[in-house]
């Protein structure tokens, strides 16, 4: 994640983006604290987080909206930190999109190209390809007042792509439609970055939003950069308590660490859980709701771990059930397939939840 | 179908009376002065029978029409000067963070909260100083007229252009100005294209606003004009101690239509807007040379 301090690198051997200790400091409050990052050209890369988290913030840095505090910006091996928005090799397509609404479709597309003084046939063109590109054929002449929710969004991203960026920054791009839209639309966003080759950053504070769409991920919380990883690194191998507990449903066990392949939960038993953490260290034991077996206590499979708990309740979830089991000292929550026939106890009914070694991981708390 | 927060029986009744009540308190002097200035006869307040001679009086009168001459040159002067400076103090108090700006702020409403007299005394003792030092310094001799009056009127009407350009810039996002930046805008071209396009309407609003209030002023224009010039509210003023004829019912009622007049397109262009502005767009879309045709304009021709 660091760079190797080679400031001569060839630009198209570059990363896209390279933050190097940025840091974006409003009065006494830190928005983003000392974040390394480096983006790889092409990639569709989320950054994700709570509202607040400095997200927002980082991707404002790199469109130039702010200017960083403290440290290195470089777009494709160029410094970037300071320079103006209208000097970047960047564009956003913002929030709530931001369209000029005293011009129509067309005029909005266009703008960007204007502004560079490209030449009038050249716009044209251009303007038609992006409009085509995001299927907008035979609205060029309305204004945003008189379009939908979705179509804004596809005219903010003609508005954007049209300039040919180098890098295309959104911010909760999808967060303004309903949900339906936004699901169409998250296969689409997908697809026209894998069409344009673009690298795409995008801010979001739904998970499920990045893990279906991005290569990587990164999570921020409290201005500080968490993990980086992909979507599949990121759900099954969380660095802490916070990463596992805001990407997707998940189950936190308090425990000690005992030994580099042992811990010990909350309740005084020791289970096998891999850390290279210090022993002693406070973790957390994280286990997927799906990844957790039920069983009827005598009938726990030998190679499984489990513990004995009361079942609470079970919500019914059409495709899946999801069992909680309290315990004295934590309570889990255990999500089955709803296949017909398998075990189905009864709210109070004495069960075990059990999981195989793999099924876990153990984070730092 | 009427819906229960409509006042029914007796509150209803006396509630159109009461609005009666207020139209007539505030029409029936107008239509009163409106029918008087037709009246054929030196007395104010006698019917004397139908006549136009008080217009024509008007428009003969040597000194009405050099009055309404410098009327109008004071209110176009001053309304372009104020309305430049306002916009800009807007532009400033709203966009911009900088040193003694709640100051700035709260002294620029001073001229529409401190009384029109110790405004017109502060002129007169503004310019009776500066001409002073002038004639001391530079040996100029200057005399309050044309001049004084456009200072001092543009002096209260920055005022009223920037609360009603502030008012439209603070309805505009922010983020549009970003996303013109981000667009390769320079800073120069985003005000061009961007903001100027938004808070039209308004300055168009606040320029009329200040045109009015610049043709209807009288204390402050008393007191900043000189033997030189007068306009035509203070010619007014003089002519009534000089007894009420018709001829200044007439002149009122002409002066009365163009605030009118004014008073409407202002609140007309404050309807207009690129969101709301449909109803002066309709109809005439292609001929109105709006900012979105200006840019087609120039970007495909």
């Amino acid at each position: 994640m660091t760079s190797d301090g080679g400031n001569d690198q060839v630009n198209n051997q570059a990363a896209a983006l390279e933050l190097t200790a940025i840091t974006k400091r409003f009065g006494s409050v830190v928005a983003v604290d000392n974040v390394d990052l480096e983006i790889a050209d092409g990639e569709f890369f989320a950054l994700l987080g709570p509202s607040g988290c400095g997200k927002t913030t980082t991707l404002r840095m790199i469109a130039g909206l702010e200017l960083p505090s403290e440290g290195s910006l470089k777009i494709f091996g160029d410094e970037a930190a300071t320079l103006p928005p209208n000097k970047r090799p960047v564009n956003t397509v913002f929030q709530d999109y931001a369209l000029f609404p005293h011009m129509t479709v067309e005029v909005n597309v266009a703008f960007g190209l204007k502004m560079q003084r490209v030449p009038k046939v050249e716009i044209a063109e251009r303007v038609r390809e992006a409009i085509g590109l995001v299927r907008l054929e035979g609205l060029e002449q309305r204004r945003s007042q008189q379009l939908s929710g979705g179509q804004r969004q596809r005219v903010a991203l003609a508005r954007a792509l049209v300039n040919r960026p180098k890098v295309l920054l959104l911010d909760e791009p999808l967060g303004a439609l309903d949900l339906k839209l936004r699901q169409e639309m998250q296969g689409e966003l997908k697809a026209l970055q894998r069409e344009v080759g673009i690298t795409f950053v995008f801010v979001t504070h739904d998970q499920e939003e990045a893990l279906t769409m991005a290569d990587r991920i990164g999570v921020l919380n409290e201005g500080e950069l968490l993990q980086v990883g992909t979507p599949a690194e990121i759900y099954e191998h969380p660095v802490n308590r916070f990463v596992a507990n805001f990407i997707g449903q998940t189950n936190l066990l308090d425990a000690t660490v005992v030994s580099n392949d042992t811990v010990c939960l909350a309740n005084g038993v020791h289970i096998p859980g891999k850390s290279d953490l210090d022993v002693g260290s406070r973790v957390a034991v994280c286990l997927r709701p799906e990844r957790a077996g039920m069983h009827r206590p005598d009938q726990v499979p030998a190679d499984h771990q489990s513990v004995v708990g009361r079942l609470e309740s079970v919500t019914y979830l059409g495709n899946a059930l999801v069992y909680t089991v309290a315990f004295e000292w934590a309570r889990l929550e255990v999500r089955r397939e709803n296949q017909p026939g398998g075990y189905r106890p009864y709210v109070g009914e004495e069960v075990a939840v059990s999981w195989t070694l793999d099924a876990i991981s153990v984070v730092r708390a | 179908m009427s819906s229960t927060v409509q006042p029914r029986g007796a509150t209803k009744i006396a509630l159109s009376v009461h609005s009666w009540l207020v139209y007539i308190f505030f029409f029936a002097p107008i239509f009163v002065l409106i029918v008087f200035s037709f009246s054929d006869g030196r007395n104010v307040g006698r019917w004397g029978g139908f006549t136009l001679e008080w217009y024509q009086g008007f428009f003969d009168h040597n000194q009405i029409q050099s009055a309404v001459w410098v009327s109008i040159r004071v209110a176009l002067l001053s309304t372009v000067i104020s309305v430049v400076l306002g916009t800009l103090a807007a532009l400033a108090l709203e966009r911009f963070k900088f040193r003694g700006r709640q100051v700035f702020d709260a002294l620029l409403y001073l001229p529409i909260i401190i009384p029109d007299v110790t405004m017109a005394v502060m002129m007169l003792l503004f310019f009776s100083e500066f001409f002073e030092l002038l004639d001391a310094w530079f040996n100029l001799d200057w005399q309050k007229g044309f001049g004084s009056i456009t200072i001092s009127h543009i002096a209260f009407n920055i005022s009223f252009v920037s609360v009603v350009v502030r008012a439209r810039l603070a309805g505009m996002s922010e983020v549009l100005e970003e996303a013109a930046l981000d667009l390769y805008a320079t800073r120069w071209k985003t005000f061009r294209y961007v903001t100027f396009p938004q808070i039209m309407p308004g300055v168009a609003a606040g320029a009329l606003l200040a045109l009015t209030e610049s043709l209807d002023d009288v204390v402050v224009t008393q007191f900043a004009a000189g033997p030189g010039a007068t306009t035509l509210p203070v010619f007014v003023f003089g002519l009534i101690r000089r007894g009420v004829t018709p001829l200044v019912n007439a002149t009122s009622v002409l002066m009365l239509t163009a605030s009118v007049f004014l008073v409407a397109l202002s609140l007309a262009f404050q309807q207009f807007s690129g969101r709301g502005g449909r109803s002066l767009l309709r109809g005439g879309r292609e001929a109105v040379s709006t900012p979105n045709n200006q840019m087609k304009k120039e970007i495909y021709q």
